[in-house]
């Protein structure tokens, strides 16, 4: 960002934005919004409590598991759909309904038939998440440059090593990207499903904050979730960086 | 041999002076494509062992085909390729491919690159490197190990792909038009390269080019394709001596007459 041929270093935005925040705290404007100063202080309050902690440790557990099998099944979907037509054929109408399907929609379906603990909030990520990791790297594996694999076939290459030195590189940029996509749609997953169920994790501490209106408190936990999303995009981000350079020129 | 190559002019198998098998015999290959595209239409010609052969043909009528058929990488219609007295079913250690578009993986340094024939044939990490090192400094890269493809020029990239195909050390060479994206000057520099490289290491070479100049200059024996469906049109052996200066070859009139030949012969297809 510059002004007037200045350079503004990002951080400056952020100290705008939140002064402007405390501002509109200060003023009492709308009891939803509290000075920014509070919230950071409910930071340091919401972040040791055992509600907190108990709630991230539940929100992991079912992040990771989640994660985990949409990551593998994803994949390997993926990888099929991209190398065998008949299976992208099968699969693929099938996988783009679901790709942009509302499916929050299905969480209470799930909860009807998992009930109101961790299964059903994983199977929630689970299905916000495998769906664009299955297409982006199904992307990725079709746009393999097939003059790489008659160089892997010419000097002998295995099906096995064409597949772990050349595909699976190959399709990288792409699948960095399905799965950065699919790490934020997981996370969004976790809290939809939570907040629905509104009895376990960061569901039932929004929950208990809104109901209590503890503004503060609430704003804290958006906060930190945003935080955490931020970062593990950012980690993802990261990768992808290192291999766009051959994303452009393959 | 049942199947004699269709041979005008210019020598038939074991006339050539060869008594020994050729490196590769290639029999009456037909192509079809999948949509009922014909790329060859029954093509026969011998490469003799230790000597460069090269294709020339009008655009698009199957010479990349041809030589991937070689390879083992394409299958033909019918007819076969026998490479060293066997017949080929798929590709095989002693080929080795020069791909048109050069075919390096944009994620791995020019010292992978260039090693990674022999890393897909399981040679260890050292020995590779050692055998890849020596190619990069016969192909002029000495300096650009680490670097990646996209940093390089195209010129840079072609001979990337031609020190990764010298390492595995094939006796039988497969080149798809491997100058074709170099200035002049840097083209003739390479052609010289290949002549002593070839001279040095003794291979059978299959190079397909357009250029009449190139293969003159470079061959032992051409092959002429007509427009495709491919046949073959013509075999000559231009018998040029290349024992003395490039420049005062290029002008002697062995050199320029069969030049002028070829491109007689390649203009009835371009005008039809
Ligand atoms: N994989 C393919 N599927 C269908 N048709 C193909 C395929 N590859 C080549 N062809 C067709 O076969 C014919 C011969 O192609 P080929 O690439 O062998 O020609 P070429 O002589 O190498 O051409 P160029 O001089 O442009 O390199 C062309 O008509 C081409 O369109
Ligand atoms: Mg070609």
């Amino acid at each position: 960002m510059t002004l007037r041929g200045f350079r503004i270093p990002m951080v400056f935005s952020l100290v705008v934005w939140c002064a402007i925040w405390e501002i509109i705290g200060r003023l009492n404007l709308i009891s939803l919004i509290p000075p920014f100063t509070d919230v950071v202080e409910a930071l340091f309050e919401v972040i040791p409590s055992t509600d907190f902690i108990d709630a991230t440790m539940i929100t992991f557990q079912a992040f990771a598991i989640g994660m985990g099998l949409a990551l593998v099944v994803g994949i390997s979907v993926g990888i099929l759909m991209g190398r065998i037509p008949a299976v992208g054929n099968l699969m693929g109408m099938w996988v783009n309904i679901f790709e942009s399907s509302p499916l929050t929609a299905i969480v209470p379906a799930l909860m009807a038939i998992l009930g109101f603990g961790l299964p059903t909030m994983i199977v929630t990520v689970f299905l916000f998440s495998v769906w664009v990791i299955a297409l982006d790297t199904q992307v990725g594996v079709e746009r393999v440059n097939p003059s790489l694999i008659e160089m892997g076939r010419s000097f002998g290459a295995s099906n096995r090593a064409l597949f772990s030195k050349i595909v699976f590189f190959a399709a990288l940029p792409e699948l960095l990207a399905g799965i950065r996509l699919g790490l934020i749609r997981g996370l969004k997953g976790v809290i939809i499903g939570q907040l629905l169920i509104a009895v376990i994790g960061m569901g039932y501490l929004f929950e208990l904050y809104s109901r209590n209106f503890l503004m503060p408190e609430f704003w804290a936990l958006l906060i930190i979730l945003f935080g955490f999303a931020y970062i593990a995009s950012e980690a993802v981000a990261y990768f992808e960086r290192k291999v766009a350079f051959y994303a452009t020129s393959r | 041999m049942t199947d004699t190559p269709r041979l005008s002019s210019h020598g038939a198998p074991g006339t050539t002076g060869f008594s020994q098998e050729p490196a590769i015999r290639v029999m009456n290959l037909t192509k079809e494509y999948p949509g009922g595209i014909r790329a060859l239409e029954g093509i026969s010609f011998d490469v003799p062992k230790g000597e460069l052969t090269s294709v020339i043909g009008p655009s698009g009528c199957g010479k990349t085909t041809s030589l991937k058929i070689i390879a083992g990488l394409v299958e033909a219609t019918s007819g076969e390729v026998v490479v060293n007295g066997t017949q080929v079913r798929g590709p095989g250690p002693e080929r080795a491919f020069v791909f048109q578009e050069f075919a390096l993986m944009p994620w791995a340094t020019v010292l992978r690159n260039v090693a990674f024939g022999l890393e897909l044939r399981g040679f260890g990490r050292k020995e590779r490197e050692s055998i890849a090192h020596e190619y990069i400094a016969k192909m002029n890269l000495t300096g650009f190990e680490d670097a990646y493809p996209h940093q390089l020029s195209g010129g840079m990239r072609q001979r990337v792909g031609l020190a990764r195909a010298m390492a595995v050390d094939a006796d039988i060479l497969l080149m798809d038009e491997p100058f074709a994206s170099v200035d002049e000057q840097i083209r003739r520099k390479f052609q010289e390269d290949l002549l002593r490289l070839l001279s040095e290491e003794k291979k059978s070479v299959l190079f397909v080019t357009h250029s009449i100049e190139e293969a003159v200059y470079v061959s032992d024996q051409i092959v002429i394709l007509t427009r495709g469906p491919a046949q073959v049109s013509n075999v000559v052996r231009p018998g040029i001596d290349r024992t003395g200066d490039p420049q005062n070859i290029r002008r002697s009139s062995a050199y320029l007459d069969c030049v002028e030949s070829i491109w007689v012969e390649l203009r009835n297809y371009l005008e039809e």
